[in-house]
C-alpha cells in the first residue's frame, strides 16, 4: 500500500468515526447541561465545595466562578510543583524553580500544557497525576462550561441567567470527561500504552550505554491529553513516545479522542438553540477548514522533493515510522486546529510550508474545531462577526439565531478578536526586537524565527505544541508565555461571558424571508472566507518572513 | 404606480408619484386636495452623482482635515497620521521621491474620504438654503392677555403658549395650531407644494409651521414650539447634516472597524523587528504605506458618507427622518400596519353600480344620477358621471348644456347636488339628506329603499340615493353604490414585501365583513378591522413583543400615542403637531404608501454600508500579494513567486497599492451616495448576489486595478 493511500484511509476512518460519534455523543452533551438532576456523587463534590448548584448565574458571577476555580487551580499546580522533593511520590525530582512553576501552572490552568521542563526528568508521580492530570480534566470541563454558558445565551431570552458554573463544571468532568476516559484509558492499555506507579528502570541500549525509562499512570493521562485538548505529554516526546502512543490503532484513536468533542459540541450547540441544521452549519465550517489543512499538510509533506524525501515517501524527518506521513500529518493538523498540542511528530521538521500550516491552525485561533469548549465559542464568535458584516448586506442590521448583533455585542466580539493577535504579535515582535531570547533559537534564519513564532502562537492560543528547536525555559520565555498562556485564555473568556449575558437579556427577533439563513452552506462559506481573511491576514506578514519565505525558497 | 427605489437610479427621477397622493384618511373626502406634483425648486436630482460636485466640495474636504474632525473616524485618522509622518519624512529627505509620492498618495487619500463626506453633506445643503429663505425674520402679532390687543414683536421672542394673528399675506411666525378660525395656507416652503392647504381650529388639520404663508382669511395661533427649534429649524439642520449622529449600526460597525485598524496597525508595528531580524529593515514609508493599504480605509473614508446619502435619499421623497436611528430601523421592520384608505385603496370611494327600487330602471336611476351629480365636482361625484357613461353608455352632458337649469352644487352642509330642470327636480346625496329632502316635500320613503341602503352598507359600501320630484311627487328613484378601490399593483407589491419578509396588515374602521373583502382583494396578509386608536396601539405592542419591528403610518393627535410606540412612524404633515411630535419621521407629500418606500431605503442604506464593508476587506488580499514580496524578495527571494501580478518593480509595486486605495474611494463615491442597488428579493437571494458582487469582487478588482496602475507607473522614464 502507498503511503498516500495508507494516509487517505486513514483519515476516511477517522472521519468515519467521529461521524459515528457525532450524534450520539452531542445530544448526551446537550442533555447533561439542560438536566436538572443531580448525581450523587455530585451532590457530595457540591457539599465539599459549598456550591448551590441550583442557583442560576449572570454573566458576572459565572466569570467569577471561572476566574476563582482557575486561580485556585494555577496557585494549587505552583505550590505543587514548588513542594516537590517533599512530597511523597516525587521520584527524587527536586522542587521546579519558581519561574518554569508558574509557567507550568498557567499552562494547564489554561488548558494549553505548554511544557517548558522534560516531563520524564523533572515531574513526579504526585505532580503528574495529583496536579497536571487533575487539571487535563477541569480545565477542558471549564472550556465546556464557558462554551455551553454562550450557547445558553443565545437560547435563553429576557433572562440575563446562563446556568451555574459550578454544575456545568462538576457535570463536564463527572459525566462527559471521565467516562470517556475510562473507557479510552483501557483502549490505549490495550494498544500497549503504559499504565502504573513503577519508577525508574535503567535499562542498557543496543549500542551500548545506558538509558532511563520511566513507569507511570500514562494511558490514564493520554486519553484526557488528547480527549481534554490539553496536549501535555507524560514523556516529552508526548505521543511520539511508545509508552503514549505505541502504534497505528493507538495513533487514529488518539486523533479521534482530540476531536471527538470539539466536533459533537456543534450537534450540542444545534440542540440546545433549537436548530440542528445551525449546528451543522458550524460543523460544516469547522469540518471544511479541518480537511482543507489536512489535504494542504499531506500535499506538502507527501510531495517535498529530494532523492531522500522520494525513498522516504515523502517528508519523513522528524516523523515516527510507525505512523508515517499520512497519520503525522492528520495529527499535525488535529492538534493545531485544536487547543491540544499533542504531538506525534516534530512540526519543526516539517517542510517549510507544513509548518506554516501548523502555525495558521492555531492562528486562525483553534476553532475548526478548535479547543473543548473553547472552539465552539471562538467559531461563534467569528460567526458574529461574520454575521455583522454578510447581515447588512441582507438589508438588515445584524442578527445570529434571533440575537440582535448591537454595539455592545460586535464591542465584545472585536475585543475577543483582539487579544490572541495582541499577544502573539507583541510578544513575537518584543523577543525579536530584544537579543537575549534570539539566544533561545536553534535555527538561524527564516526557521529560526518561525520557532518563536510559533512559541508565542502556541501559548497564546492555548494550544502548547512546540515547534521544537527553541529552549523556552528561560525567564524570557517561562513568563511572558505564561502570561501569554494565562490572558490568551482568560481574557477571550471574559468577553464571551458578558457576550453570553447581553445575548442571553435580549428578546428573540422571529425569523422571516428576510432574516439572513445562517444554516446554509453560502452561510458556511462566508465564515470560512471570513475566518480566513480576517484572522488569516492578520498575521500573513509574519508567516511570510517565517514558513512562506522557508517553503518558497525551495 | 408608486416609484421605488429602483427608479432612483434612472436620471430625473425625483421622488415618488401616486396617483393619490393627496388623499389621506381623516381628510373629509369633499376637500379639495392638492394632486399631482410639487415643483423641482431648490431640490437636488435624484440620486444622479455629478462629478462637478467633487470639485465644488474639494474645499470642504480640505476644511475637514481638523484632526479633531478626523478623530470621529479611526480609520481615516490613522491615514491622517501616515499623510503626516511621511511628509516629514520625505522633507527629511528631499531627494526621494518614491517619499514624496507616498506622502502625496496618503494625503489623497485622507482628502478623498473628506470629499466624500463633503459631497454627500453638500447635496443638502442645496436644499437647506431654499429652507432658510422661507426663515426670513417675521414680525408676529402677538395678542395681549386679555385677546383684544396686538403688539407687534419679532419672531424670534414668542414664547411656547402665545396667541398670534395671522391674515392673509402674513407670514406665520412659529409652528403652532391654530385656535380660532380657518385659512388657506402656502406650505410650498416646506412641502414644495404650491396648492394651498386649508387648515382651521380644532380637528386633525390645526396644525401650521412657521415659514408658511396664510393666504386668505384670518387665524389665531397658540405658538407650540421655541424659536430656534421650530419644524424649518430642524429641517434645516436634518438636511445640513448637522444634527447628524451616528446610528447605532453606524457605531457598532465603527468599533469592528476601529478593532480591525488595530488588528492590522498590530501587525505593521511588530513586522520591523521581524524585519530587521530576516535583514530586510524597512523604511517608514514603506510600513506606513503598508498600513494605510491593510486597514479598511475604504468603507472607513465612505462610511459617513452612505449615512448622510441614506438621509438625503428620504429627503429627496419629501420624507424627513428626525433621527438615523429610525432609518435603519425601517430597514429591519418587519411588520407594516397600512391605513386602508389612500394606502391601500384610492382615497375616495367609487360608484360601482346603480340600484333602481321597484317601479325603475337601472338605466333611469344612472340617467338621474348622472344628472344630479354634474353639479358635484368630488371625486365621488365624478366616478358617478364616468360609471353612467361607462356602462349606461349615458354621454356625459355639461352644466352649460341645459339651460334654464338651476344647478344645487355639492356641499360638506347639505351633503346632496342635483339640479333643478324642466319642473324636474334631481337630487343624489347622502342617505340622511335625501330621505330628509324627500320627506319635506311630502313624499315617503319606501321600505324596499331602506333595504337597499342597508345591504349596501353592510357588504362595506356607501349608499347613495337618488330621488326625483316631479309632477308624481318627490320619490326615491335608486341607490349608488360606491365602493373601495383597490389601487393597481398593490397586490404585486405586497407580495414583494412578503418575499422580503415583511408582514402587512391593513387598518381600516370598516366592519370585519368589508374589511376581509378588500384585504383579500388587496393580498395583504391580515387586516384590523373597525381599528379604534386603542386597537392599533394593542396590535403594535403585541407585534413588538414577539420581536418584531413595526411601522405606521397616522396623523391624527389620536394615532400619537401610537405613532411614538412603532419602531417606525411616519407622521404625515397635513396631520396635527401632536402626531408629528410623536413619530420619529415626517412624511411632507402625506402619502401614506410611502412607508414601503421608506422601508425600501432602510434596507438600502443598510445594505450599501455591508457590501463596501466586504469590499473593503476583501481588497486587502491583493495588496498584501503586491506589497509583501516588494518587501523582502530581496532577503528571501522565494517571496517573489507571491508576486503574482507581475509587478513590475518593488517600489512601484507599494506606490500602485497606495494609489488603487485612494483612488478606489473616489471610484466608490457615487456608489455610496446613490446606494447599492437595490430589488426586493428573499435574503438568501440578496446574499448570493451581494456577495458574488461585493465580495468576490472585492478579491479580484484590486489584483486587476493595481496592475494597471503598476503598468502605468513603469512607464514614467526614471521609475519603475
Amino acid at each position: 500500500m502507498s503511503p498516500v493511500l495508507a494516509g487517505v484511509l486513514q483519515l476516511l476512518a477517522l472521519i468515519a468515526a467521529l461521524a459515528l460519534a457525532y450524534r450520539p455523543l452531542g445530544d448526551y452533551m446537550a442533555k447533561v447541561y439542560s438536566s436538572d438532576k443531580h448525581l450523587r456523587v455530585e451532590k457530595w463534590i457540591y457539599k465539599g465545595i459549598g456550591a448551590n448548584p441550583n442557583t442560576e448565574m449572570r454573566w458576572p458571577a459565572y466569570l467569577r466562578g471561572v476566574l476563582a476555580f482557575s486561580a485556585v487551580s494555577v496557585l494549587f499546580l505552583y505550590l505543587l510543583q514548588r513542594l516537590q522533593g517533599s512530597l511523597p511520590g516525587s521520584l527524587g525530582f527536586k522542587a521546579i524553580d519558581p519561574d518554569q512553576a508558574f509557567n507550568t501552572a498557567a499552562s494547564f490552568a489554561a488548558n494549553t500544557n505548554w511544557q517548558s521542563y522534560y516531563g520524564e526528568q523533572a515531574m513526579g508521580h504526585v505532580v503528574q497525576t495529583g496536579g497536571l492530570a487533575v487539571q487535563n480534566f477541569v480545565s477542558a470541563a471549564v472550556g465546556i462550561a464557558v462554551a455551553v454558558a454562550l450557547v445558553r445565551g443565545f437560547a435563553r431570552s429576557r433572562t440575563g441567567e446562563l446556568g451555574n458554573f459550578w454544575a456545568d463544571l462538576v457535570r463536564g468532568v463527572v459525566r462527559i470527561l471521565i467516562p470517556i476516559s475510562v473507557i479510552g484509558a483501557i483502549v490505549l492499555v490495550a494498544c500497549g500504552a503504559i499504565q502504573n506507579f513503577s519508577g525508574i528502570h535503567e535499562v542498557g541500549q543496543f549500542m551500548g550505554g545506558e538509558q532511563q525509562w520511566n513507569g507511570g499512570a500514562v494511558a490514564s493521562q493520554e486519553v484526557i491529553k488528547e480527549l481534554g485538548t490539553n496536549g501535555g505529554g507524560y514523556f516529552n516526546a508526548n505521543s511520539a513516545h511508545p509508552f503514549e502512543n505505541p502504534n497505528p490503532i493507538s495513533n487514529l484513536f488518539e486523533i479521534f479522542l482530540i476531536l471527538v468533542i470539539p466536533f459533537a459540541l456543534t450537534r450540542t450547540f444545534g440542540k440546545m438553540v433549537g436548530s440542528i441544521k445551525q449546528g451543522y452549519a458550524i460543523l460544516a465550517t469547522m469540518a471544511t477548514i479541518w480537511l482543507g489543512f489536512i489535504a494542504l499538510m499531506m500535499w506538502t509533506e507527501f510531495h517535498h522533493g529530494g532523492p531522500a524525501f522520494d525513498l522516504a515517501g515523502g517528508a519523513m524527518e522528524g516523523k515516527e515510522t510507525r505512523f508515517g506521513i499520512g497519520g503525522s500529518a492528520i495529527f499535525s493538523v488535529s492538534t493545531t486546529l485544536t487547543s491540544t498540542g499533542a504531538v506525534n511528530s516534530f512540526h519543526s521538521s516539517n517542510t517549510g510550508f507544513g509548518g506554516g500550516i501548523d502555525l495558521l491552525g492555531m492562528q486562525l485561533g483553534e476553532i475548526a474545531p478548535g479547543g473543548t469548549g473553547s472552539g465552539l465559542y471562538g467559531m461563534l464568535i467569528m460567526a458574529i462577526i461574520a454575521v455583522f458584516i454578510a447581515g447588512l448586506m441582507v438589508g438588515r442590521t445584524p442578527e445570529y439565531l434571533g440575537k440582535k448583533i448591537g454595539t455592545r455585542e460586535i464591542k465584545l466580539a472585536a475585543c475577543y478578536i483582539l487579544v490572541t493577535p495582541a499577544l502573539v504579535l507583541g510578544f513575537t515582535g518584543a523577543s525579536m526586537a530584544m537579543d537575549t531570547p534570539k539566544n533561545s533559537m536553534t535555527n538561524s534564519g527564516a526557521h529560526g524565527f518561525s520557532e518563536i513564532l510559533y512559541a508565542f502562537t502556541s501559548g497564546a492560543n492555548n494550544n502548547g505544541s512546540a515547534f521544537a528547536g527553541l529552549n523556552a525555559d528561560t525567564q524570557w520565555f517561562n513568563t511572558t508565555i505564561g502570561l501569554a498562556m494565562l490572558l490568551g485564555r482568560f481574557l477571550p473568556m471574559v468577553f464571551v461571558l458578558a457576550l453570553a449575558g447581553s445575548l442571553a437579556e435580549q428578546k428573540p427577533i422571529p425569523k422571516t424571508a428576510g432574516t439572513l439563513r445562517t444554516e446554509k452552506p453560502l452561510f458556511t462559506g462566508l465564515l470560512v472566507g471570513t475566518i480566513m481573511i480576517i484572522t488569516g491576514l492578520t498575521y500573513f506578514p509574519a508567516l511570510a518572513l517565517g514558513p512562506l519565505a522557508e517553503g518558497l525558497a525551495s | 404606480m408608486t416609484t421605488d427605489t429602483r427608479k432612483q437610479e434612472e436620471p430625473g427621477s425625483m421622488s415618488p408619484t401616486s396617483p393619490t397622493s393627496s388623499a389621506t384618511p381623516t381628510r373629509a373626502p369633499h376637500q379639495d386636495v392638492p394632486t399631482g406634483h410639487k415643483p423641482d425648486d431648490g431640490k437636488v436630482g435624484g440620486g444622479l452623482f455629478d462629478p462637478r460636485q467633487l470639485l465644488k466640495s474639494f474645499p470642504d474636504a480640505l476644511r475637514k482635515l481638523d484632526p479633531r474632525v478626523m478623530v470621529k473616524s479611526p480609520v481615516m485618522f490613522v491615514v491622517l497620521i501616515g499623510s503626516v509622518l511621511t511628509t516629514v519624512l520625505a522633507v527629511k529627505d528631499p531627494g526621494d521621491w518614491f517619499g514624496w509620492a507616498i506622502a502625496a498618495w496618503l494625503w489623497l487619500t485622507t482628502i478623498f474620504a473628506n470629499l466624500a463626506e463633503a459631497v454627500a453633506e453638500g447635496r443638502g445643503k442645496a436644499q437647506a438654503d431654499t429652507l432658510r429663505k422661507a426663515k426670513t425674520d417675521t414680525v408676529a402679532r402677538r395678542l395681549s392677555g386679555d385677546g383684544k390687543t396686538e403688539e407687534q414683536v419679532p419672531g424670534t421672542e414668542l414664547k411656547i403658549g402665545d396667541l398670534v394673528v395671522c391674515e392673509a399675506g402674513d407670514v406665520i411666525p412659529g409652528d403652532g395650531d391654530v385656535v380660532e378660525g380657518v385659512a388657506s395656507v402656502d406650505e410650498s416652503a416646506i412641502t414644495g407644494e404650491s396648492a394651498p392647504v386649508i387648515r382651521e381650529s380644532g380637528g386633525d388639520r390645526s396644525a401650521v409651521t412657521g415659514g408658511t404663508k396664510v393666504l386668505s382669511d384670518r387665524v389665531v395661533i397658540k405658538i407650540t414650539t421655541k424659536p430656534g427649534e421650530t419644524f424649518i429649524d430642524r429641517m434645516i439642520n436634518l438636511v445640513e447634516g448637522a444634527a447628524r449622529q451616528k446610528t447605532p449600526n453606524e457605531i457598532a460597525l465603527n468599533i469592528l472597524l476601529a478593532s480591525l485598524t488595530i488588528v492590522f496597525l498590530l501587525a505593521v508595528v511588530t513586522l520591523q523587528p521581524f524585519a530587521v531580524y530576516a535583514g530586510a529593515e524597512q523604511s517608514m514609508i514603506v510600513l506606513a504605506a503598508l498600513l494605510v493599504c491593510l486597514i479598511p480605509t475604504t468603507i472607513g473614508a465612505l462610511l459617513s458618507a452612505i449615512g448622510i446619502a441614506g438621509m438625503d435619499r428620504l429627503v429627496q421623497r419629501n420624507v424627513l427622518a428626525m433621527s438615523g436611528r429610525a432609518v435603519e430601523a425601517a430597514g429591519d421592520v418587519s411588520t407594516l400596519l397600512l391605513d386602508k384608505t389612500g394606502t391601500i385603496t384610492l382615497g375616495n370611494r367609487q360608484a360601482a353600480e346603480f340600484v333602481p327600487v321597484r317601479g325603475t330602471t337601472e338605466a333611469e336611476v344612472a340617467d338621474a344620477a348622472q344628472l344630479s351629480s354634474l353639479a358635484d365636482e368630488t371625486p365621488e361625484g365624478r366616478s358617478i358621471v364616468v360609471l353612467a357613461k361607462e356602462k349606461y353608455g349615458l354621454r356625459e352632458r355639461h352644466q352649460g348644456e341645459l339651460t334654464d337649469a338651476e344647478w344645487i352644487a355639492f356641499t360638506a352642509q347639505t351633503r346632496m347636488s342635483g339640479v333643478d330642470v324642466d319642473g324636474r327636480k334631481v337630487r343624489k346625496g347622502a342617505t340622511g339628506s335625501v330621505v330628509a329632502w324627500v320627506e319635506e316635500r311630502g313624499g315617503t320613503v319606501t321600505a324596499e329603499a331602506q333595504e337597499l341602503t342597508d345591504k349596501i352598507s353592510q357588504a362595506g359600501g356607501t349608499p347613495l340615493l337618488v330621488a326625483l320630484e316631479d309632477t308624481d311627487g318627490a320619490r326615491v328613484l335608486g341607490v349608488i353604490h360606491l365602493k373601495d378601490v383597490v389601487k393597481e399593483g398593490m397586490r404585486e407589491r405586497f407580495d414583494e414585501l412578503r418575499r422580503m419578509g415583511i408582514k402587512t396588515v391593513m387598518i381600516t374602521g370598516d366592519n370585519p365583513l368589508t374589511a376581509k373583502a378588500i384585504a383579500d382583494e388587496a393580498g395583504v396578509d391580515d387586516f384590523l378591522a373597525e381599528a379604534t386608536p386603542e386597537d392599533k396601539m394593542a396590535l403594535i405592542k403585541r407585534e413588538q413583543a414577539g420581536g418584531k419591528l413595526v411601522a405606521m403610518t397616522g396623523d391624527g393627535t389620536n394615532d400619537a400615542p401610537a405613532l411614538a410606540q412603532a419602531d417606525v412612524g411616519v407622521a404625515m404633515n397635513t396631520g396635527t403637531s401632536a402626531a408629528k411630535e410623536a413619530g420619529n419621521m415626517v412624511d411632507l407629500d402625506s402619502n401614506p404608501t410611502k412607508l414601503i418606500e421608506i422601508v425600501e431605503i432602510g434596507k438600502q442604506l443598510l445594505i450599501t454600508r455591508g457590501a463596501l464593508t466586504t469590499f473593503s476587506i476583501a481588497n486587502d488580499v491583493a495588496k498584501y500579494f503586491a506589497i509583501i514580496p516588494a518587501m523582502f524578495a530581496v532577503v528571501y527571494p522565494g517571496l517573489d513567486k507571491l508576486n503574482i501580478m507581475d509587478l513590475s518593480s518593488p517600489k512601484s509595486a507599494i506606490l500602485s497599492a497606495v494609489i488603487f486605495n485612494a483612488l478606489i474611494i473616489v471610484a466608490l463615491v457615487p456608489l455610496a451616495l446613490k446606494g447599492v442597488q437595490y430589488r426586493p428579493m428573499s435574503a438568501d437571494r440578496m446574499l448570493r448576489r451581494n456577495l458574488g458582487i461585493y465580495g468576490l469582487g472585492g478579491l479580484v478588482a484590486p489584483f486587476i486595478g493595481i496592475k494597471i496602475i503598476d503598468l502605468v507607473i513603469s512607464l514614467i522614464p526614471g521609475i519603475g
